[in-house]
């Protein structure tokens, strides 16, 4: 194929720590594949080099937090042939949506000597509130196997191949031992979909949702055995108020149990 | 009037959001700005009310590219507010980890987002068409940091594994020593990389620093030791806001840290370096001298060679770590939290790294307060921008828009972690 057919990728930041962009710098072993197989057009992070657009494919890292950044992403889905959106910052707002639950302004005072410097929204939001998604990869990271399999699709026109079943599925196949059944530890892995491999109850920890709500959870279900193991309203209220703080079944949850 | 401005709007290959702004007027450098654009995302505000075991979670997602750090300064703090520190095999396994991220960290900085600038090339895509086995050889490099990093945190990005007191799972002997091998291929290519980084041509550009990092009696710092300068500061961690300052400048939601009643300071590769040159083990420091480093290095274009000869270091400092490992009896120290203060300071990568919590007898958090190493680096990058300018004013300005991104990119800035930065643009008729 002509270098000038090769699909031409771009990928965007708004706030978040770089960390889903860095997966893909991350890929070492496929990282030249890809850029035989792509024209990275614009990732700042990786090059100085700028292709204009139109692009077949954006990448979009970060949630929405200024009023410029709710503009700017409206220019680059015009740009974009698909828009992806990574990482829990992208589709649910991310940590910095902690903010959604308290006073923009008193958290202004609080790290700011000079509040009235800082200009952002009272709500950190993700990008599909402000413009049509083809596909949220989630995860706080995401996996970068995963990245991978969605870009190919994407480009190839197929849908991703990537499970929303619950993190107790990959327990399960990783031979591990419940971690809740077996010593008590609170574990989010239930509620939580599936894509890290079940890292946290393989490593002796409870799941702390990194990859936000699985398709289908009961989260009040679980609430009640950790009530059982003593886990008091404060302690739930914080267990799901992370880096999906505000996705739908977690929000509704946390609220719950505020009083 | 002849004035003109170089604007640079977003800066490539740094890790995070931010521009630089430079007016020029006559023979003059009037004005030197950066504008850190990276949205505000207020850390310290949220983390106040969270349980003190939850700080090295949520820390880390402050920074993807140094999410070790986060973890380690922070667990410091809360460790140092309980009353407990934590030896031995666990403290090892810290450092080990931290010699993962260093390696993975530099070697992304070295061969991924700094060498092409010197080289010529926009990014490292371009650099592999022409050095393919150059680049490959940074790759693996960098995998091997990652790897490391995969094995004892869980994952490369925002380990799981690291806790206040240690980890929650600790790794066997067999598994460490599986590492030996890939350990020791990368020494090489560490000491590879010093020789080929040594090789490029640096522009000039020298000032007098006043170099800040940790000094340890005995090791290279990673996690522990006094802050000192070449300036005469030599105080423990808690005394940190005692001697640093942070301001608020319009320009920028990053705040800059200065040394009080002195002004801007350097962290990072070369001041560790600087201050730590008779700590680096015989391996490092002989590379470094036949690399044509001195002992104390003003350049700040030749952060790349340090960085390299600092590869060196957590090459052979992880393979020292593996060697003496045995696995410890209890994977973390209890913790019990009480009413108090704790401060931890630790060297990322690109700088040191200071945490400060209060936490409640119920474990918390009162107040919290985080100083990276971008905001402390910010008035120093400016200084470096305003005299190298100054001193190139002669150039294009397609070329000294170029060299103004370096100045900027020998800093490893991570905007990400500041903001709590880069755009450049030059002024002039
Ligand atoms: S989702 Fe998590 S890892 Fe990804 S950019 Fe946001 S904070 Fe970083």
């Amino acid at each position: 194929m002509a270098a000038t057919k090769k699909p031409k990728l771009a990928v965007w930041k708004f706030a978040s720590c770089d960390g889903c962009q860095l997966s893909l710098l991350d890929c070492e072993d496929e990282l030249l594949a890809v850029a035989g197989a792509v024209h990275i057009a614009n990732f700042p992070e990786a090059s100085r080099a700028v292709v204009r657009g139109p692009y077949d494919l954006s990448l979009v890292e970060g949630s929405i937090t200024t009023s410029h950044d709710a503009e700017r992403i409206h220019r680059i889905r015009r740009m974009s042939r698909r828009l992806v959106v990574i990482g829990a910052c992208a589709t649910a707002g991310g940590i910095q949506a902690l903010r959604n639950f308290a006073d923009v302004d008193r958290f202004k005072q609080i790290v700011y000597p000079h509040p009235e410097y800082i200009e952002c929204l009272a709500k950190s939001t993700p990008i599909a509130d402000h413009v049509f998604v083809d596909f949220e990869l989630r995860g706080c990271p995401i996996n970068k196997y995963q990245l991978i399999e969605v870009v190919s699709a994407v480009l190839n026109d197929r849908k991703p191949n990537i499970p929303r079943y619950s993190v107790c599925m990959e327990c399960k196949r990783r031979g591990n031992v419940c971690v809740m059944v077996a010593s008590g530890i609170p574990c989010l892995g239930p509620v939580t979909q599936a894509g890290c491999g079940a890292l946290c109850p393989s490593y002796n920890r409870g799941c702390f949702a990194c990859f936000g709500p699985a398709a289908t959870t009961n989260p009040h279900a679980l609430t009640g055995c950790f009530e059982q193991q003593g886990m008091t309203g404060d302690a739930i209220v914080r267990t799901f108020r992370s880096f999906n703080a505000t996705a739908e079944p977690f929000r509704k949850q946390s609220e719950a149990y505020e009083q | 009037m002849n004035s003109r401005s170089i604007k640079v709007d977003y800066l490539a290959r740094v890790e995070g959001e931010g521009g630089l702004y430079v007016r020029i007027k006559g023979d003059e450098v009037a004005e030197v700005r950066f504008n850190i654009f990276e949205p505000p995302r207020f850390f310290e505000a949220f983390l106040r009310g969270r349980h003190f075991l939850e700080a090295p979670d949520i820390t880390a997602r402050i920074c993807g590219i140094c999410p070790v750090a986060y973890q380690m300064s922070s667990s410091h703090a809360m460790e140092q507010a309980c009353g407990i520190t934590v030896g031995g095999a666990l403290r090892d396994l810290r450092r080990l980890i931290y010699c993962g991220e260093w390696i993975e960290s530099h070697a992304l900085h070295i061969y991924m987002l700094h060498a092409p600038d010197f080289l010529g090339y926009e990014d490292a895509i371009g650099l592999a068409k022409d050095y393919p086995d150059i680049v490959q050889r940074g790759l693996r490099l960098k995998k091997t940091g990652n790897d490391l990093m995969g094995l004892l945190g869980g994952r490369e990005i925002h380990p799981i594994n690291p806790r206040v007191g240690g980890f929650y799972r600790v790794p066997t002997e067999k598994e460490l020593t599986a590492f030996v091998e890939p350990l020791e291929w990368a020494l090489e290519a560490a000491l590879e990389t010093v020789r080929w980084t040594a090789g490029f041509s640096f522009p000039r550009l020298e000032r007098d620093y006043e170099c800040v990092s940790l000094r340890h009696d005995s090791e290279y710092p990673l996690c522990e030791g006094r802050v000192v300068s070449n300036k005469g500061v030599d105080i423990p961690v808690e005394d940190f806001l005692k001697v640093f300052e942070e301001e608020h400048v319009p320009h920028s939601t990053s705040l800059h840290a200065f040394v009080k009643d002195r002004g801007d300071y350097l962290a990072g590769p070369i001041a560790r370096y600087n201050n730590n040159f008779d700590r680096l083990p015989e391996v490092a420091r002989k590379a470094a001298v036949a690399a044509g480093l001195d002992e104390v290095c003003r350049n700040p274009f030749k952060s790349i060679v340090v960085r390299a000869v600092e590869t060196v270091f957590a090459c052979a400092e992880a393979l020292r770590l593996i060697h003496t490992y045995s696995k410890p009896d209890r994977p973390f120290e209890e913790c019990t939290p009480r009413n108090a203060i704790g401060s931890g300071c630790t060297e990322a990568p690109r700088g040191l790294l200071y945490h400060r919590y209060h936490i409640d007898d119920q474990g918390l958090i009162k107040t919290a307060r985080i100083i990276p190493p971008t905001s402390q680096n910010q008035k120093a990058i400016e200084a470096d921008l305003r005299l190298f300018v100054q001193q190139n004013l002669h150039l294009t300005k397609d070329k000294l828009t170029w060299q103004c991104e370096q100045v900027v990119r020998n800093y490893d800035p991570c905007i990400s972690c500041s903001c709590h930065f880069l755009n450049l643009q030059i002024d002039r008729d």
